[in-house]
């Protein structure tokens, strides 16, 4: 394995959290504990390299891993530490091969760290990138699985010592099924694997660079928090996103269908925006953003609200009637818009049959002229 | 009822007393360093302005903020061990993994994993090993230690593990304090925990203080009961209170709006409470504080207590006005108790919020010809910025599109005139001392916090379940049954987990019982 990329410090920890739960659109869990974890090892003296995704050796093979559960789970039963690492060691087993490199499954929230404690313990590097570029809910939404990536063998392992490998899966959503089920089983807090993947593979189908670009969102917010400046402006210009809308939330509606908390924001446009109305569908993750009536964003590209004065990522549990926020949009990554992957993650897949994905608009002059 | 109400704060200690729900006399006086002598004067004047007998006193009821005090200044706090059951999970972080390391030391940073914990459906993780469990006593007794905090996984599902494992460390280390995780928090292990470690660290504190205030109140003649105010606005008898001194934390906030919520007759309402330096901005919802939903840092350790969710800015009545190039500044810097000498109606160099008040003929205070060389350009325009500044708090606070009212109150309150942000301003009589009547006012309560399966026991079984806990647990605290109202329910469906799991949170409140 070349040595190339740069390792990760103790102080990179709370930026990259910060980037991975902006990148986590709403979902994904929060980082704090994880990135605690990660510290925890790193000032033991774990040291985790991040690899450039073209560095990878073609023939290395690259494990994808991360945490399955229940967030609310993830905040009182805090991991035994080795979850991740065992159903690595187990989907090693199973596939006979040795792998070389850990990647995450989703970048947005909790799972952006999960892979780089698992490194930590494997003393291997994490890959510079991952199968989202975001969030989703489900197993089978990834650049991998959905570019053919083998549902199986996969593995789920507990703070216990279980680990359950499945042999045999007939496609991933099969594997959602199990996986599902075996988490719940577990405690609803459980560390996942999938089948290693060739180097090739992961460098054709990875969602690139992702981790760096969490790191630098979260150094961005924190320097601007820093120098007092504009955070909301700061991430627009060093991400590139849309300003879409600035509002209140004038309402909250939630409610539970099959397992995901589903909802509605409502929002009341103030600054450039006053006088506008907004709506946000929620599924854990942010889906569709409205203004005015007409679907501006939607999944899959990212739709974030931060909060209006201190550009602190929202997660869609803690928002409430009166928070003023900036709803910001970011392009995804073109693996996530093809036909094959908007069947997976398109408007459809997630409920809205009337929707057909169009990519929100790259440009950010209608957020400059709001503001002027 | 005689009642007084007392609010220790770290200026001023506030005293007032009630006759039923009359406010009969209030009184400022200076919070001393030693903090009892100043409660013995402050129940001393405040007896004396209303005219009332000691013996005819009730009850006494004291909202201070020495305990948070104590963990921020990381003073008196004792060596305390934390105990976490939950192996093999949790193993990744010890106790106190992110705590400050100058408070971690100041309490021995002694952390000890066990076995025990539940899953989130009550399911044991691992079985309570007795044996474990007696070495970790007796590691804590030859160190010494005599406070013992104990954390479960998901005790709020099940607190079994925690009395089981605090009858072991009782019976092992004869007359240890022992703070259960599950009587303080809510699901958030490490929040949770937080909070029994500082709990328990304030154990030989709180004893120290509850006896001091027993000594205050017997020496002003009062033979009643006392209590202390929690963080929510509802009371803890003495005895509670020294097993729970953390419940104090925030109580102060907490009381200056449920004083105003009382004072002015409204429910629902923003409450802007103006001090010398800051004012705080807050929400009441059926006359308690709207709760805070994010994690709460005090003295750098995150909690997840029921706080307020209120917020501060640096105006108050003794902030600074300064003309400088970009318009009026005021605050955040402020002469603050110095106001008596400092600001320019009193005779002093510095120009305060309180002199441009009496300058626009709202406050007649000191000395008004003082103040008369200010333009009446500049007052203008330093009312306009101190307006601006207050419906900015106003707009953040507001929690519902309804026209609530806003109640000023604080000794700052001379500050505002006519509506913020188009809401009607009330200033209720007493404003001054709103806090101590908050303390005077507060009621007992329950709350429950749990996971229930919807798909097994439908949603109103569950409701109905969540609220007969809370209610039995505000009888438990002392409430008066026919008195008890459920103030407040909420619940929150979980992502990913079976049965339609979802998060019922019940509080419920009841006049203190008079017997």
């Amino acid at each position: 394995m070349p040595v190339e990329g740069y390792l990760l410090k103790e102080e990179d920890l709370v930026p990259l959290s910060m980037g991975a739960a902006l990148l986590g659109t709403g979902g994904g869990g929060n980082p704090y504990i994880g990135m605690l974890r990660a510290r925890e090892l790193m000032r033991k003296g774990a040291k985790v390299r991040v690899l450039p995704l073209d560095a990878l050796p073609d023939d290395a093979w690259v494990a994808e891993c991360g945490g399955i559960g229940a967030p609310v789970v993830g905040v009182e039963k805090i991991e035994e530490g080795g979850e991740c690492y065992r159903a690595v060691r187990a989907v090693e087993e199973a596939a006979g091969v040795t792998v070389s490199a850990m990647i995450s499954a989703e970048i947005g929230g909790a799972n952006a760290i999960e892979p780089i404690i698992a490194a930590a313990m494997a003393g291997l590097p994490v890959v510079d990138g991952d199968g989202m570029g975001r969030a989703f809910p489900e197993v089978q939404m990834t650049t991998y699985m959905i570019y053919g990536a083998p549902a199986s063998p996969a593995a789920i392992a507990d703070d216990k010592g279980n680990v359950v490998v499945f042999k045999q899966m007939v496609d991933m959503f099969w594997l959602e099924r199990f996986a599902r089920d075996a988490s719940v089983a577990m405690g609803a807090g459980a560390g996942f694997a999938v089948a290693p993947m060739r180097g090739d593979f992961v460098k054709k189908t990875s969602v690139p660079g992702t981790v760096t670009q969490a790191l630098e969102i979260g150094r961005t917010i924190l320097d601007a928090r820093l120098k007092r400046q504009n955070v909301v402006e700061r991430v627009v210009e060093a991400t590139g996103a849309t300003l879409f809308f600035t509002g209140k939330i004038t309402d909250i509606r939630r409610e539970l269908t099959g397992g995901f908390a589903r909802g509605e924001a409502l929002l009341s446009g103030i600054g450039g925006w006053a006088g506008s109305q907004a709506r946000i569908a929620i599924q854990n993750e942010n889906l569709v953003l409205w203004v005015d009536g007409v679907a501006v964003a939607m999944v899959p590209d990212l739709i974030i609200n931060l909060e209006l004065d201190t550009g602190e990522p929202l997660t869609t549990e803690i928002l409430r009637y009166g928070q003023r926020i900036a709803v910001i949009g970011l392009p995804v990554h073109d693996l996530m818009k093809t036909p094959r992957a908007l069947e997976i993650v398109g408007p459809k897949a997630f409920g809205y049959p009337e929707l057909t994905f169009e990519p929100m608009a790259f440009s950010n002059t209608q957020g400059r002229e709001r503001r002027a | 009822m005689i009642r007084i109400g007392i609010d220790v704060g770290g200026t001023n200690t506030d005293a007032v007393v009630m006759n039923g729900t009359e406010v009969i006399a209030g009184v400022k006086s200076a919070t001393t360093a030693d903090v009892m002598s100043g409660v013995v004067n402050a129940l001393r004047d405040v007896l004396a302005a209303s005219g009332m007998e000691a013996s005819a006193v009730d009850f006494v009821m004291i909202g201070t903020t020495h305990f948070t005090n104590a963990v921020v200044q990381r003073r008196d706090l004792a060596q305390t061990a934390a105990v976490r059951l939950g192996l093999p999970a949790t193993a990744s972080l010890p106790p106190m993994v992110d705590w400050p390391e100058d408070l971690k030391q100041s309490i021995g940073n002694h952390a000890y994993l066990a076995h025990g914990g539940n899953e989130f459906d009550g399911r044991v993780i691992s079985p309570l090993d007795e044996d474990e469990l007696k070495g970790i006593a007796r590691d804590i007794a030859a160190k010494g230690i005599r406070s013992i905090a104990i954390t479960s996984v998901f005790s709020p599902v099940s607190s079994d593990f925690e009395r089981r494992a605090g009858a072991i460390f009782e019976a092992e280390i004869p007359g240890v304090h022992i703070t259960m995780s599950s009587d303080i928090g809510r699901i958030g292990l490490l929040e949770r925990e937080n909070a029994a470690i500082m709990n328990a660290c304030l154990r030989d504190l709180s004893a120290h203080v509850i006896e001091a205030f027993r000594n205050a109140i017997r020496e002003a003649g009062i033979t009643g009961k006392f209590f202390l105010t929690q963080n929510d606005g509802t009371l803890m008898d003495a005895s509670f209170a020294e097993k729970f001194p953390v419940l104090t934390f925030a109580s102060g906030p907490t009381n200056s709006m449920r004083g105003a919520a009382f004072l002015s007759g409204v429910s629902d309402a923003i409450v802007v409470d103006i001090g010398g330096t800051t004012s705080d901005v807050g929400s009441l919802h059926k006359g308690f504080p709207r709760q805070a939903t994010i994690a709460v840092e005090v003295g750098g350790v995150r909690t997840n207590f029921r706080m307020p969710d209120v917020f501060s800015i640096g105006l108050g009545g003794g902030s600074h006005v300064v003309e400088t190039d970009n318009g009026i500044k005021v605050g955040p810097v402020s002469v603050g108790y110095r106001i008596k000498t400092e600001a320019l109606i009193f005779g002093g160099q510095t120009l305060t919020t309180t002199d441009v008040a009496v300058a626009a003929g709202r406050a007649s205070l000191g000395d008004a010809a003082k103040v008369s060389h200010l333009s009446p350009d500049l007052i203008d325009r330093v009312q306009a910025k101190i307006h601006a500044m207050l419906e900015d708090c106003v707009e953040k606070s507001r929690l519902s599109p309804d026209p609530l009212p806003v109640i000023v109150v604080g000794g700052g309150s001379i500050l505002v005139d006519g509506p913020l942000s188009g809401l009607e301003v009330i200033k209720p009589a007493h404003f001054g001392v709103a806090n101590a009547v908050g303390a005077a006012i507060a009621q007992v309560s329950g709350e429950i916090d749990r996971v229930y399966a919807l798909a097994e026991l439908g949603r109103d079984k569950a409701l109905e379940d969540a609220k007969q806990r809370a209610i039995d647990a505000a009888i438990a605290a002392g409430a008066a049954p026919d008195s008890i109202e459920i103030v407040d329910v909420e619940d929150v469906p979980l992502a990913y987990l079976p049965g339609n799991a979802t998060r019922i949170r019940v509080k419920a409140v009841g006049e203190l019982h008079a017997g």
